[in-house]
């Protein structure tokens, strides 16, 4: 069974974060990880692989530059087989509708992929549409927000998952193959291993690029994407301190709040 | 000179890091307030390869270096330093004791259980009677055939009453100056005559254990004893510039763990209309504090790379105990004071670093010792000698073949 | 290419969703500048009655889709009508609400249509004839603005409670279009052979009052004033993820970076120190109170009212006077 992983870098979730006026987000010093929410990917393409006693094969992608590089080293650290960072210059601007294409592009020259799983979203630009449409684009089946896979039989080609919606758990049989997208509470994802650390750090980390995955130039980078980003910035602060209410009594402090929250209409 | 970690340093302190921020931090105060040994985060610690972190792979270890040792006591101590404690005994004082001076069969048939963490190791030379003067040690073995016969007790032992293996230092001697007449062994809890137990009261480090050992008549057979007969005291001087390299490296944890909680406080806090971070008072505090941090990373990472080089670090060992742990004292007694009154109070971290960095200034040498030792190594009333055996330096191929 | 603007009426059970009244309520007032009709989408089985309701919000017209194929929401079934239903009809913009399914069926139907999907909007507004959506990045610690410049239709989806519902208006008329299903069900691979309702919860995303619990509740005893206050306001019970990460409530309550992003009209935040990523789901609520016995935690920087105080002395104590006020 062959088990892809779709992983972003993104700057650690505890960054101070700052956007100039051009719109240019920096982090201070604080460092680039794998995004948070692809470490349960990760670790359930894991959970799985041990499950089958070995026999699956775990490949990690991201596409992105050089610091891509650090989600796929804590992927391997974590005990993933291999890495492989998809980039191209003319791949800089790409939306999801293009990231979707190219991610979709580079699982299809694999061939053989039976599961293809990511994070939720991705905590910089938070969309939460790429799995979805990697699915779509590969005709998989499509199975977001996936607490648990309660079933997977590599033999009959079918999984069963149970998705967290709004209301409850749906469950779902589909056929492999599949696109899993994970949500936190579908495993406890392990730390890197040291042994894992010093494959990370001494594995290659092979390059596709757009003439590799057999891309359509037009259907990537600013070209290829419907939307365009068009400022960041940050938002209005709230207005200074919170007002605090004290009174003579616990009754009396709280029947002042109760009578400033009727006033605001909110209860 | 290259500054700079490897990758696979900083790999290995963001694991460490996000472990003890994650399975630790949480729950921190609630253990020390009760003073209750986290043994939950020791086993993790165990199950994670953290406490044979340095050791070779073909004994039981994840064979990273020295430096990795080194910067995992940082991250450790940072949250709490019950645990930079744990890695002090079990891998500083005892593991690579047993890497050091070991027999192949030793390393086999103790060191392996230790590095996997199966079994824990603690150190016993300090007595109720004997501290930094080793020649007042009371305990006694004598030689019976085959074996040694092991009498007395040792006091403020980190792990007493939870470790399975002990390296505990008896004189097989009496008459002889305990440079000759004091030897080392390795006796398994499981041995009849072992009692153990816990101190109570303690100031610091409340989640961690510290107890009493007491032997009486216990039989150790002879191929327990590490090194020769009366080699003991060399032993256990080698075993302390393991053990405080592992204290250097946590205390300069702690003093960023007083500067991060400083930093992030005098942000928050205002008096007199602004963030107090704009007092210059304050801020000198925090400078202070960048200093230290600075000089103690510094300190232990030339110490850590000296050990990996395989040469000699005694004084540059002690000066980074030395500095660092006077300076986490002074740092978190700092960051109380930019706490205010808040610092004073346990709904802080502040006040737990300043009760727990005081007992490094005492352990593994007192800060007078230490402040001798420089003096000494100057003036050259003290100086290095060769050991039947050194610490193995650091060899990537050698720590990572698997037999 | 018209001026339309398709909304997917979400609906589970015949319930539907608050966002997409929501999102009828946008179309409507991006229709004043676009000047097209508002088209509400309605697939299911049995759901007939729910394109009056359409009507009665605001929709001008309605494609109504009721077949046993439609039963369950499939992205498949789902995707291939809606993206027929945009080609045949050519709308300018498709909206929906950010749920779970629609965060799903916007993309998916892009890529079909080869357009741009905006995700989690949380205002729009033309500016120079081009409609432009905000949207919070890095968990809410940013904004961003985007665009879909040249595809249509441009598809957004929108933030649950970032819009104001509209008040349904039933003398409203309109017009109801019965569509069938594309694919059949032999055809649409996965099946969902089960499903198992959360029981007695408040959905947090549509909850108009949140009561949220953290470190300082102390245990999962210690939720239990929590609820008390939750029950007396009929609302949903939160958490942070200190609480939820030591075991005292599930994951489901979870509020926050990790967690759910929520907009109540009131938030209390009950012993909730208030870290950044806390702070990342629940800083757009109109009205934050905080109870929490440390006058420096963050969490008061973000509050309209605090109490500094023992959140069990407070938070019972709340309770009480709401009931007496509140007639409960």
């Amino acid at each position: 069974m062959h088990i892809v992983v779709c992983t972003k870098q993104t700057p650690d979730s505890a960054a101070k974060l700052t956007v100039d006026a051009a719109g240019n987000v920096s982090w201070g010093d604080s460092p680039i990880v794998i995004n948070p929410w692809d470490e349960y990917a990760v670790e359930e393409a894991l959970l799985i692989k041990e499950r089958l006693g070995g026999n699956a094969r775990v490949t990690v992608i991201s596409m992105g530059p050089e610091a891509a590089l650090e989600a796929l080293k804590h992927a391997i650290a974590m005990g993933a087989d291999e890495g492989i960072r998809i980039w191209d210059p003319i791949f800089e601007g790409s939306d999801t509708l293009a990231t979707s294409y190219v991610l979709a592009k580079a699982i299809e020259k694999m061939g053989d992929v039976d599961l293809v799983l990511f994070g939720k979203s991705a905590i910089d630009s938070q969309t939460g549409q790429i799995p979805v449409e990697v699915a779509y684009r590969l005709g998989f089946s499509p199975l977001t927000y996936v607490i648990k896979i309660a079933e997977l039989d590599p033999a009959g080609k079918t999984i069963i998952a149970e998705r967290l919606l709004e209301q409850g758990r749906q469950v779902v049989k589909a056929p492999l193959p599949a696109v899993v997208g994970t949500i936190k509470g579908i495993n406890e994802p392990r730390y890197p291993s040291f042994m894992g650390i010093r494959k990370a750090t001494r594995a290659q980390y092979p390059v596709w690029s757009a003439t590799d995955i057999g891309a359509d130039p037009a259907k990537v980078g600013a070209a290829g994407s419907g939307v365009r980003w068009t400022r960041i910035f940050s938002p209005p602060t709230r207005e200074g301190k919170a007002e605090i209410i004290q009174a003579e009594t616990v009754e009396e402090t709280v029947r002042i709040l109760v009578d400033k929250l009727m006033a605001e209409k909110v209860i | 000179m290259d500054f700079s970690l490897t990758p696979e340093h900083e790999m290995v302190v963001r694991m460490v890091r996000d472990f003890a921020e994650k399975e630790v931090a949480p729950y921190i105060k609630e253990y020390d307030r009760a003073h209750k040994p986290f043994v939950r985060a020791i086993e993790r610690m165990a199950e994670l390869g953290i406490m044979g972190i340095c050791i070779p792979v073909r004994y039981g270890g994840q064979g990273m270096d020295y430096i990795s040792l080194g910067l995992a006591c940082e991250e450790l101590e940072r949250v709490d330093t019950f645990l930079r404690v744990v890695m002090s005994v079990h891998v500083g004082l005892n593991s690579l004791g047993l890497l050091q001076w070991g027999t192949e069969e030793q390393k086999q048939r103790f060191l392996v259980p230790q590095a996997r963490g199966e079994r824990w190791a603690a150190f016993g030379l300090t007595e109720p009677g004997a501290g930094s003067d080793v020649a007042a040690m009371a305990a006694t073995a004598r030689r019976e055939g085959d074996s040694y016969i092991l009498n007395g007790e040792k006091m403020w032992i980190s792990l007493a009453s939870m470790a399975h293996n002990f390296l505990v230092f008896a004189r097989t001697d009496p008459k002889a100056p305990p440079h000759q007449g004091i030897t080392a062994f390795i006796v398994e809890r499981e041995t009849k005559g072992i009692t153990t137990g816990d101190i109570h009261g303690k100031l610091g480090v409340r989640a961690g254990s510290t107890g009493w050992i007491a032997m009486n008549d216990v039989e150790v057979p002879a191929e327990n004893r590490l090194g020769e007969e009366g080699e003991g005291f060399k032993i256990a001087m080698s075993c302390l510039d393991n053990g405080r390299y592992t204290i250097g490296a946590g205390a300069t944890g702690l003093i960023r763990a007083c500067l991060e909680a400083s930093a992030k406080y005098a942000h928050e806090r205002r008096t007199f209309g602004r963030p107090i971070a704009e007092h210059q008072l304050v801020q000198q505090m925090i400078a202070r504090m960048r200093r230290d941090y600075e000089i103690g990373r510094l300190l232990y990472l030339r110490a850590g790379w000296l050990k990996n080089q395989g040469i000699r670090n005694t004084w540059q060992t002690s000066l980074a105990k030395w500095f660092a742990t006077e300076a986490s004292f002074a740092a978190a007694s700092d960051a109380i004071q930019i706490h205010g009154a808040y610092g004073y109070s346990d709904e802080y971290d502040v006040e737990r670093f300043l009760r727990n960095a005081k007992g490094a200034c005492i352990y593994e040498g007192t800060s007078q010792i230490h402040e001798l030792i420089q003096a000494q190594y100057v003036l050259g009333y003290r100086q290095d000698r060769p050991l039947r055996c050194e610490l193995p330096a650091y060899d990537p191929e050698e720590w990572q073949r698997e037999a | 290419m018209s001026n339309d603007i398709f909304v997917w009426i979400e609906q589970f059970n015949g319930q539907v969703a608050g966002p997409s009244w929501e999102a009828i309520g946008a179309a409507r007032t991006l229709s004043q500048t676009l000047g097209g009709q508002v088209c509400a989408c309605i697939f299911g089985q049995g759901v007939e009655a729910l394109a009056k309701d359409a009507i009665a919000y605001g929709a001008d017209k309605v494609f109504l889709a009721d077949d046993p194929t439609l039963a369950d929401f499939r992205l498949e079934p789902y995707t291939a009508l809606m993206a027929e239903l945009a080609r045949q009809h050519q709308p300018a913009l498709i909206l929906m609400g950010a749920t779970a399914r629609g965060r799903d069926l916007g993309p998916a139907v892009a890529v079909d249509l080869e357009t741009g999907c905006v995700a989690d909007c949380t205002a729009l507004e033309f500016q120079d004839g081009q409609l432009v959506a905000t949207r919070p990045i890095y968990a809410g610690k940013l904004l961003c603005t985007c665009t879909v410049p040249e595809r249509r239709p441009a598809v957004f989806t929108l933030r649950s409670r970032a819009f104001p519902k509209p008040e349904p208006d039933p003398s409203r008329t309109g017009e109801i279009i019965q569509v069938a299903p594309i694919l059949k069900e032999e055809d649409i691979p996965s099946k969902v052979t089960g499903f198992q309702e959360t029981v007695g919860g408040v959905n947090l995303a549509d909850a108009a009052i949140i009561v949220s619990g953290g470190r300082g509740v102390g245990g999962p005893e210690g939720f239990e004033p929590i609820r008390e206050l939750a029950r007396t306001l009929k609302a949903a019970v939160g958490a942070s993820r200190a609480a939820v990460d030591a075991g005292w409530i599930p994951y489901e309550h979870q509020v926050g970076q990790t967690g759910k992003t929520v907009s109540p009209d009131l938030y209390i935040a009950c012993g909730i120190s208030g870290a950044i990523q806390h702070q990342a789901g629940m800083r757009t609520s109109k009205v934050i109170v905080a109870i929490n016995k440390d006058p420096e935690a963050p969490i008061f920087q973000l509050a309209r009212y605090g109490i500094v105080g023992d959140l069990f002395k407070y938070v019972p104590a709340l309770a009480e006077e709401l009931k007496k006020r509140l007639g409960a």
